[in-house]
């Protein structure tokens, strides 16, 4: 009986439209990482910093990211800005705003996480020798803490691919959406929705994966090595 | 803010929160098991199982649930295979969350020495025996940030119910949204019911770990 339905990927320019759909997703994602790396490592420097008003303020950022679901942050921002402040913002770019805000304190707390387990002797090393401060922070400190930093990342970006399959609830036209019009133009076909999910499933299986199998074997590498290279 | 507004639907958001926190729970619980059951299936190098165990993990961590549960209530239905809202988040919470446990025990069995297994076998416990008395407690203590961390995590996700079927805290503030137009109202409700939701499983998570801390489990190498 599925066979019937499966063709329906394959006719027409079907699977075009959800590749089509599935870029949007990977777009407002590509974005979100690019911003979340580069805000993410300013807010972990942030956190870092004695002063307390900054600490509270990274404090109070890290907990509402980490105690709201993802989902209840879009409507906050989707729905709740146009009533507040009157701001119509498109799905996509509430999209990109919220998770960039949930990414930037999550990478800034891994960032923070990398920086602060490195040993303290590895600087107080190089003060010793003679290093200056720059060249500490260029050939101590930032090695060690892109090796620990880059797997979490990498992992973290997964996520944020995933989570990105809940644009569809703030009206983004992505590739579940395009999945239920197909399915809606072959509702004749009643295995035609199995099959159309199945597909979007095994999708984000495909993206997701390489990228997981990449940051367990970078982990890994950087585990069982000595700090080789490190120069 | 209107707070009779806010006052008058409180019950409504109790009665989400019950419907998100029982089906949250139900999958957290079955999480638990399937994820035990994983992690020994991989441990003991079960064979077949083992392998199933690992395709499922790596299948289940690298999907939105989002989409896995589209494919339960949606997707399934049409290949003859039907189920309620409730069974369809009960087994999408626990498809996804099995798979992390699973992750959590499996970090909690390699802090365990090799040795203590070994020796519990040299002492003529039976597999079972082993697991119960030896491995597990150990592995326990270690892997109970991880654990909480993934109840936290899962109890977070039930957020996504709400394209089932399923009067949840989602689903509640959708309808009252759509209706009244109150959105303001609406979604300082919904935040907060998540904040009320989340906070106990927090402090018990801190709480916990604490404890664990004093016992002296708490000295393991951190990575």
């Amino acid at each position: 009986m599925p066979d019937l339905g499966i063709s329906v990927l394959f006719r027409g320019i079907n699977f075009q439209r959800l590749l089509l759909g599935l870029w949007v997703t990977l777009r407002i994602a590509l974005i979100t990482i690019g911003v979340s790396l580069v805000l993410g490592l300013l807010f972990g420097l942030l956190m870092l910093r004695k002063n307390r008003l900054s600490r509270g303020f990274c404090r109070l950022w890290l907990e509402i990211v980490r105690f709201m679901p993802q989902l209840v942050l879009l409507y906050l921002v989707y729905f709740g800005f146009a009533r507040l402040f009157g701001w119509n913002l498109d799905g996509e770019l509430s999209a990109v705003l919220v998770f960039s805000f949930w990414g930037t304190a999550e990478m800034g707390d891994l960032f923070r996480g990398a920086l602060t387990s490195i040993p303290k002797h590895q600087r107080e090393s190089a003060a010793a020798l003679g290093l200056t401060r720059a060249q500490i922070n260029r050939y101590i400190l930032l090695p060690q803490t892109a090796r620990r930093l880059l797997p979490q990342a990498i992992n973290l970006s997964t996520r944020i691919i995933k989570t990105t399959a809940l644009v569809k609830m703030i009206n983004v036209t992505e590739v579940l959406k395009v999945g239920q019009q197909i399915i809606g133009q072959y509702y004749r076909e009643p295995a035609a929705a199995f099959w159309v999910y199945a597909a979007v499933f095994l999708l984000y299986f495909l993206i997701c994966w390489p990228i997981s199998l990449l940051a367990g074997w970078l982990e890994k590498r950087y585990q069982d090595g000595p700090a080789a290279g490190a120069a | 803010m209107d707070w009779s507004f806010i006052a008058a639907h409180v019950p409504d958001y109790l009665a989400g929160a019950w419907v998100t926190l029982r089906f949250g729970l139900y999958g957290v619980g079955c999480s638990l098991g399937v994820g035990l059951l994983c992690c020994l299936a991989r441990y003991f190098r079960v064979p077949v199982l083992r392998g199933l165990a690992h395709g499922y993990i790596e299948l289940a961590r690298n999907t939105p649930l989002m989409v896995q549960l589209f494919f339960l209530y949606a997707g399934l239905p049409r290949v003859g295979i039907r189920l309620s809202a409730e069974a369809c988040a009960v087994i999408g919470l626990t498809f996804l969350g099995g798979a992390y446990m699973a992750e959590a025990f499996r970090s909690g069995l390699e802090s365990v020495d090799r040795a203590q297994r070994e020796a519990g076998e040299c002492l003529g416990l039976t597999r079972a025996q082993n697991i119960r008395y030896v491995l597990l407690p150990q592995a326990l203590a270690t892997a109970v940030p991880a654990l909480f961390a993934n109840v936290f995590f899962l109890i977070k996700e039930t957020s996504m119910f709400s394209v089932l079927a399923l009067m949840d805290l989602m689903n509640v503030a959708d309808t009252l949204r759509t209706s009244g137009g109150r959105t303001v109202e609406v979604l300082f409700l919904l935040a907060a019911a998540y904040l009320a939701l989340l906070l106990p499983v927090s402090l018990a998570a801190t709480f916990t770990e604490r404890r664990l801390r004093y016992a002296g489990f708490g000295n393991q190498r951190s990575v």
